[in-house]
C-alpha cells in the first residue's frame, strides 16, 4: 500500500519538504486504502455493513451446531438477527386491521397494508437476493419497459434483484437504467403459436431454469405477468417458502364460485366443497426449491392433461390453484398485490394498489 | 360481484370466457398414502439441492373444512400477527384438524424439558399427568426432567410413543443460580443428546399444569410465549433489565412483547442457538458481577428482540391462574399451579 520511500535529492530535505512529504505519503496511503476497499471487496457499496449480523451468520456456519435429526434449510429456518431498532410497539389487544382476515387457518399471514413493519422485515431479509421472472413472448415485449421501470421504483427496493426476462425476442428487451445491486438476465426461450400454449409452457420453463440457474443465483423467486405495472411498494413482506396472491375477482366469493377446473378428467380438478382461495397466476413465488416443485408439478399435470386431450379452463392458473390447495402456501398476498383498476371498483379495505393491470388490446397482442 | 363483471374481469386477465357446467358427482382424489408437508430429505427429489436436510412441501391430504372468510368483522380479538409477520397463536386462529393433517404424517418427535430441583420435584407428578392428557397428543414425545434427585421423580404412566428421560444435575444453594443455569444445561443437553432424539423442543417450567390441548399449532422455528402479566401494558412498563452494564439491557424505546421465561421452544437447532446465546450473555454478566432482574427471563427477552421468534404463543399458553381470565383469551392451556414460594425456595 505505502510505496517505499523514494530516494530524494539531498538538498530537498528541509522543514517544509517534510510536511510535503507527509502530505504525499498520506495521499498515497489513502489512495491505496480506498483502492483496496473498492477493488478487492466485490459489490462493496451494495453490502450493508453489519458486523453483528455477518458474524452471527458466519458463526452459525463455522461452529456447526449439532444438527437435528431433520435439519432445517437455510432460507426457511434460519433465525435472522436484527440490529437495534426503534419502532412503535404492537398492541396485543389491538389488531391493526379488523376489517379483513390477517392469517389463514394454517398460519400463513395474509399480507395487507398496515399489518407489517417494513423496517424489521428489511433487516431480517438483508443479504437476500430476489429473482423476478417475467415472460415477454412475441408482442408482449412492448410491456417490458413500463414493467421494468416501475419495478425499479417499487419492487424490493434496497435489496439485490435479478430480473429474469424470458423472451423469444432478446433484441427487443429495452435497456432500463437500474439501481445498485440489480441486474437483468435475458433468457431466450421458444414461442408457441397459440397463446394458451405460451401460458401453459411457462411452468416448464421456470422449472428448467430453476434447476439450471435460479438455484445458484437467488434465494427467492417471484413470477410476475408482464402486462402489468408496479404502482406501490412490493417488498420483502411477501417473501416466504411459498406464496400465492388472491385473485382480485374472487376474494369475496364462495368457493363454489371459484373458477377452478371442475372436470374430473383434468389434473387440475377441484371439487366444489374444497378450496381456500382462488389464487392469481399473475403473481406467485417462494424459495427457489419450492417454486421449482410447484412449476414441475404444474408442468407434469399439464402434460398428463394433454395426453388425455383436455386443457384446463384457466390453463396454468388452474394448475396453480390445484397445487396450492394441497401444498398450502406459507404466505398469501391480498388483492393489493394484483389488481385491475378499470374493471374493479376499489373497496375501502384495499388501501394500496401495488401491482395493476396495464390496458391492452387482446386481439392485437395475442396474434403473431 | 355479478357474473357478468366476473366474466369481463376474466376476459382482461386471461381471454375467452369459458362456460362450464358443474358436475354433480365428482371422483375422489387419486388414492394414495397420506403425504405430509414435511418429509425427510432426499425423498423423490428430482432436483439435487445444495443444502441437506431440506424439508419438502408435500401434499396435504384432502380434508373438509369451512372456507376461510376473508372479509371478517372481529371485535375484541387478540392480535394474530406480529409486525414481522409471525403468527400469534390463540384459539380461533387455526384449524386444528387441518394442522393435524399437515403435521401428523411427519412422524415428528417433540421434546419437553423441565427442571425439578429441590422441592420442585413435588410438581413433577401433576405436571406429567397433565402433559399426558394435553401435550402433543398423538405425537412422539420425549420428556427430559432435569433434577438433582432422580429418586424423587415419580413413575407416571406414559402413552405409546412417549418416554421420559431423567437427567441428574448439580444442586445449587440459591434458587437464582438454578434458574440461570437452565440455559446452559439445556444447550449442553441438546448438543449431547436431544439433537438426535427430537425435531422440536419446548422448555417449560415444572410448577405448571396443562389444562387444555397443546398441539402442533405451537410448532415453529423459534417460539416464544407472551407473559400473562404484561400483554396489555406499554413497553416502558416491561420488567426488562434496565441497567446498562448488563448484557440483558433493554432501552426504553425497545421491545415488542414481554415474553415469559416459563415457555419457549422451536426447532431443536434453533433452541440450541438460542439457549447458547442466552448462556453466553449470562456468563458475561456473571463476569461483571451482575445478575439480571429476572435472571434468565431477562436474557431471554433481550435475545428475542434481536432474534425475533417466528411464532408467538398468546397468554393462553402461559397463564397465571390468579389472574381473571379476560374474554379475549378463549382457552387456557397451560397455567400456574398455586404454590407457596417461600416454602419452595427455602
Amino acid at each position: 500500500m505505502l510505496h517505499a520511500r523514494q530516494d530524494l535529492p539531498g538538498d530537498f530535505w528541509g522543514k517544509s519538504s517534510k510536511s510535503w512529504l507527509f502530505l504525499i505519503l498520506l495521499f498515497i496511503a489513502s489512495f491505496g486504502f480506498y483502492s483496496n476497499v473498492f477493488n478487492w471487496i466485490p459489490r462493496w457499496r451494495q453490502r450493508e455493513v453489519s458486523q453483528s449480523c455477518e458474524a452471527h451468520h458466519l458463526q452459525g456456519q463455522r461452529e456447526s451446531p449439532p444438527l437435528s435429526k431433520g435439519d432445517c434449510c437455510p432460507d426457511t429456518c434460519r433465525v435472522p438477527r436484527v440490529p437495534r431498532m426503534l419502532y412503535p410497539k404492537a398492541h396485543v389487544l389491538q389488531p391493526p386491521r379488523v376489517d379483513v382476515l390477517l392469517m389463514t387457518p394454517w398460519f400463513a399471514p395474509i399480507i395487507w397494508d398496515g399489518t407489517y413493519d417494513s423496517a424489521i422485515l428489511d433487516a431480517q431479509f438483508r443479504n437476500t437476493t430476489i429473482g423476478l421472472t417475467v415472460f415477454a413472448i412475441k408482442k408482449y415485449v412492448v410491456f417490458l419497459k413500463l414493467f421494468l421501470e416501475t419495478a425499479e421504483k417499487y419492487f424490493m427496493v434496497g435489496h439485490r434483484v435479478i430480473y429474469y426476462i424470458l423472451t423469444d425476442r432478446p433484441a427487443d428487451v429495452p435497456q432500463i437504467p437500474l439501481q445498485e445491486g440489480r441486474r437483468v438476465v435475458i433468457l431466450k426461450v421458444r414461442n408457441y403459436t397459440r397463446w394458451q400454449d405460451v401460458v401453459l409452457h411457462r411452468m416448464e420453463m421456470i422449472s428448467n431454469f430453476s434447476q439450471q440457474r435460479f438455484l445458484h443465483e437467488v434465494d427467492y423467486l417471484v413470477s410476475a405477468d408482464v402486462d402489468m405495472k408496479f404502482s406501490d411498494h412490493v417488498g420483502v413482506e411477501i417473501l416466504s417458502s411459498l406464496f400465492g396472491t388472491l385473485h382480485p375477482g374472487f376474494y369475496a366469493s364462495d368457493r363454489q364460485r371459484f373458477t377452478y377446473e371442475r372436470r374430473p378428467l383434468s389434473q387440475a380438478y377441484i371439487p366444489e366443497d374444497e378450496g381456500d382461495f382462488y389464487y392469481a397466476a399473475a403473481l406467485y413465488g417462494g424459495s427457489v426449491a419450492e417454486v421449482y416443485r410447484l412449476a414441475t408439478a404444474c408442468h407434469q399435470a399439464t402434460l398428463i392433461d394433454k395426453a388425455n386431450g383436455i386443457e384446463a379452463v384457466w390453463h396454468e392458473e388452474s394448475h396453480l390453484n390445484k397445487y396450492l390447495l394441497y401444498h398450502k402456501p406459507t404466505k398469501v398476498l391480498s388483492p393489493e398485490y394484483v389488481w385491475d383498476e378499470r374493471m374493479l371498483r376499489k373497496p375501502p379495505y384495499l388501501r394500496r394498489l401495488r401491482y395493476v393491470a396495464v390496458p391492452k388490446n387482446h386481439a392485437q397482442i395475442r396474434s403473431r | 360481484m355479478d357474473g357478468f363483471s366476473i366474466q369481463l374481469t376474466r376476459l382482461l386477465f386471461r381471454g375467452t370466457v369459458a362456460h362450464h357446467t358443474l358436475r354433480s358427482t365428482h371422483s375422489p382424489l387419486p388414492a394414495g398414502q397420506l403425504h405430509c408437508i414435511w418429509a425427510s430429505a432426499g425423498r423423490t427429489g428430482n432436483m439435487k439441492l445444495q443444502y441437506k436436510g431440506e424439508k419438502l412441501f408435500q401434499p396435504v391430504a384432502q380434508s373438509r373444512y369451512p372456507q376461510p372468510k376473508l372479509l371478517e368483522q372481529r371485535p375484541t380479538e387478540l392480535l394474530t400477527l406480529t409486525p414481522w409477520l409471525a403468527p400469534i397463536v390463540s384459539e380461533g386462529t387455526f384449524n386444528a384438524e387441518l394442522l393435524q393433517h399437515i403435521y401428523q404424517p411427519l412422524n415428528l418427535t417433540i421434546g419437553l424439558t423441565v427442571f425439578a430441583v429441590g422441592k420442585y420435584t413435588h410438581f413433577v407428578q401433576h405436571f406429567l399427568e397433565s402433559a399426558e392428557l394435553f401435550f402433543m397428543h398423538g405425537y412422539r414425545v420425549c420428556y427430559y426432567v432435569f433434577t438433582d434427585d432422580p429418586t424423587a421423580i415419580p413413575q407416571v404412566p406414559l402413552g405409546p410413543g412417549r418416554r421420559l428421560g431423567i437427567i441428574p444435575i448439580q444442586r445449587h444453594s440459591r434458587w437464582e443460580e438454578i434458574s440461570t443455569r437452565r440455559m446452559e444445561i439445556i444447550s449442553q443437553h441438546i448438543a449431547k443428546r436431544a439433537h438426535r432424539e427430537v425435531d422440536y423442543l419446548f422448555c417449560v417450567d415444572v410448577d405448571m399444569v396443562f389444562r387444555n390441548p397443546w398441539g402442533p399449532e405451537t410448532l415453529g422455528d423459534l417460539v416464544a410465549a407472551i407473559h400473562p402479566g404484561y400483554y396489555a401494558v406499554p413497553r416502558q412498563q416491561f420488567p426488562y433489565e434496565r441497567r446498562h452494564v448488563s448484557t440483558a439491557f433493554v432501552a426504553d424505546g425497545e421491545g415488542d412483547f414481554y415474553y415469559g421465561g416459563a415457555v419457549f421452544g422451536g426447532r431443536v437447532a434453533n433452541v440450541y442457538e438460542f439457549t447458547r446465546g442466552c448462556h453466553m450473555a449470562i456468563l458475561a454478566d456473571k463476569a461483571n458481577g451482575i445478575m439480571a432482574a429476572w435472571q434468565e427471563e431477562s436474557h431471554l427477552n433481550r435475545r428475542f428482540i434481536s432474534h425475533k421468534p417466528s411464532k408467538v404463543l398468546s397468554p393462553e399458553y402461559l397463564w397465571d391462574d390468579r389472574k381473571r381470565q379476560p374474554p379475549s383469551l378463549k382457552l387456557i392451556r397451560f397455567s400456574t399451579l398455586d404454590k407457596d414460594t417461600s416454602w419452595l425456595r427455602s
